[in-house]
């Protein structure tokens, strides 16, 4: 088995999906009660997600190590693949080229966000309750702005095509129709996801979540 | 249409030569007399005839293959104004001009337009891409095929081996073991054949195992590329459904 890069293949293009896609979506939900109820639900929501028991373990081994696989091993692919789209103008290998090339934007921005949210809580910089006002901080910067942006458009457009793509890898869509209808369904779930993200995205913006910042600031000044 | 072309009483072309295997390419450019109905073929016949680039200076005769002249061999595949295609079907009238000829890379360059596709050759040997029939006693007929069936393995059964998928494909190069769609497509032709049915693991098996199936990306540049209209994305994800279940058969010990 050591050294086959089918069933690492198979495993890598799995992970995609359990758990990292189903992670994308909950992510997308959990964010998106920052549109429906403001500060309070989020912050709530955020406080059912670190209520969950084993959190830690289901972080390390639900999300930490697939990423980790995922990512590394989706590096590789990509480097392996030549980008002909040129020559070739078609619109499925656009979305191949697209697949290598948000796969390598996700990279760096998955592990930049982390770094400025989850890895502060976990060296003590703030609390899971101070998440709204990060991402008050950084939705109001609008270089920040930006690149969360093409991020989140990187990430989801990823995440709806590599579904589409894992569909067709594990022989679930075969015929071309059967291809077709799937990526109709997909560019829907991209638009749908990507709307969710950029609305939260944009209601981190809003007064209520910088409250909470100017408070902690306050808080900061006196200490 | 046909009167610009007549109009023009000369081809233009601008060829991506290669002296040796190793060596540096260069382009040259030829101009050639028109003549109705030539096709890549002819007007490469032309220049060997009068090996005269368009400044004048001669030059070596431009070296290709080919042989069936009728798109069925797939020795004349070459990349025309961008594309890989058989050269022999290729007919001037219906190419812009000037037009451009080079050697598909993807493939090891002997010399000039001419490759060796001694790749695809081995990806069919190591599929086993044949029917197995021999025995050490006569193993009597085999079972038959249904008609339908067969017209439909029929379609698949037209593959030259051309290469120009292979050449179509951002996942078949230096940096990539993957086997290419004309053997995938190949091993669901030789796994519908009654007979052949009866090796079907051992060749799930070669394209699970390193330089297989797995290296496809879904690019689907094959299916529009290949002359012969074989369904290859079609073949790669049913062929991938049968290599998955065989995998899931591999671990549940059945
Ligand atoms: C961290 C950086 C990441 C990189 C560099 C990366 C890279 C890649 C690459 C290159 C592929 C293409 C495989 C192929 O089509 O042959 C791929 C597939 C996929 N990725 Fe990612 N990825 C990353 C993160 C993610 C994330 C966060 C998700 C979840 C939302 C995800 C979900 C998928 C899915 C579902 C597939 C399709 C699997 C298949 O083709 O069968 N990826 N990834
Ligand atoms: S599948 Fe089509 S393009 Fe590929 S080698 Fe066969 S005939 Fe040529
Ligand atoms: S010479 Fe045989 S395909 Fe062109």
């Amino acid at each position: 088995m050591k050294g086959n890069s089918y069933l690492s293949r198979k495993l890598h293009s799995l992970l995609g999906v359990i758990p990292l896609s189903l992670f994308i979506i909950t992510h997308a939900l959990t964010n998106f009660s920052a549109v429906e109820g403001g500060s309070e639900r989020f912050k709530a929501a955020v406080g059912f997600i670190n209520g969950l028991p084993l959190v830690n373990v289901l972080e390390l081994f639900g999300i930490f190590i697939p990423l980790i696989f995922h990512g590394v091993y989706g590096l590789y692919i990509a480097y392996q693949s030549n980008l002909n789209t040129g020559q070739f103008s078609y619109g499925r290998n656009w979305a191949f080229a697209l697949q290598r090339i948000s796969g390598v934007i996700t990279f760096i921005f998955v592990f930049w966000h982390v770094y400025q949210t989850r890895f502060q809580v976990a060296i003590g910089g703030i609390t899971h309750d101070q998440l709204g006002m990060t991402m008050h901080n950084i939705a109001t910067n609008p270089l920040f702005f930006t690149l969360y942006v093409i991020g989140v458009l990187a990430s989801t457009f990823h995440f709806a095509n590599g579904m589409w793509a894992f569909l067709v890898s594990w022989g679930i869509t075969v015929s071309p129709r059967a291809q077709r209808v799937s990526s109709y369904i997909w560019m829907v779930v991209f638009v749908l996801v990507s709307a969710m993200f950029l609305m939260s995205l944009s209601a981190f913006r809003g007064d209520e979540f910088k409250e909470a910042a100017a408070a902690l600031d306050a808080i900061r000044t006196i200490v | 249409m046909a009167e610009t072309t007549v109009a023009k009483k000369s081809i233009k072309f601008v060829i991506t030569r290669q002296d040796k295997p190793d060596s540096q390419p260069y382009k040259e450019t030829f101009e050639i007399p028109y003549r109705p109905n030539m096709n890549v073929i002819s007007a490469l016949m032309e220049i060997q005839r009068n090996p005269v680039k368009d400044d004048g200076n001669k030059t070596s005769p431009v070296c290709w293959d080919s042989n069936c002249l009728e798109e069925v061999c797939g020795a004349c595949s070459m990349v025309i104004n961008g594309k890989p295609r058989q050269a022999c079907t290729a007919l001037i009238d219906k190419l812009e001009q000037p037009i451009r000829l080079e050697p598909m890379r993807t493939f090891p360059v002997v010399r000039d337009l001419v490759i060796n596709r001694d790749r695809m050759f081995n990806a069919l040997k190591r599929v086993k891409a044949w029917i197995p029939i021999d025995g050490t006693y006569d193993l009597g007929p085999g079972p038959r095929m249904k008609e339908t069936k067969r017209q439909w393995a029929y379609e698949l059964s037209k593959c030259m081996t051309c290469g120009v998928c292979l050449e179509s494909c951002p996942n078949v190069n230096e940096r990539n073991t993957f086997i290419g769609p004309a053997a995938i497509s190949q091993v669901r032709l030789f796994n519908a054949h009654p007979t052949g049915e009866m090796n079907m693991e051992e060749r799930l098996e070669t394209l699970m195992s390193d330089g297989g199936i797995e290296g496809c990306g879904n690019s689907q540049n094959c299916v529009r590329a290949c002359p012969k209209g074989i369904p290859l994305t079609t073949s790669i994800a049913a062929i991938n459904k049968d290599t998955t279940k065989h995998m899931f058969k591999q671990w549940l010990g059945m």
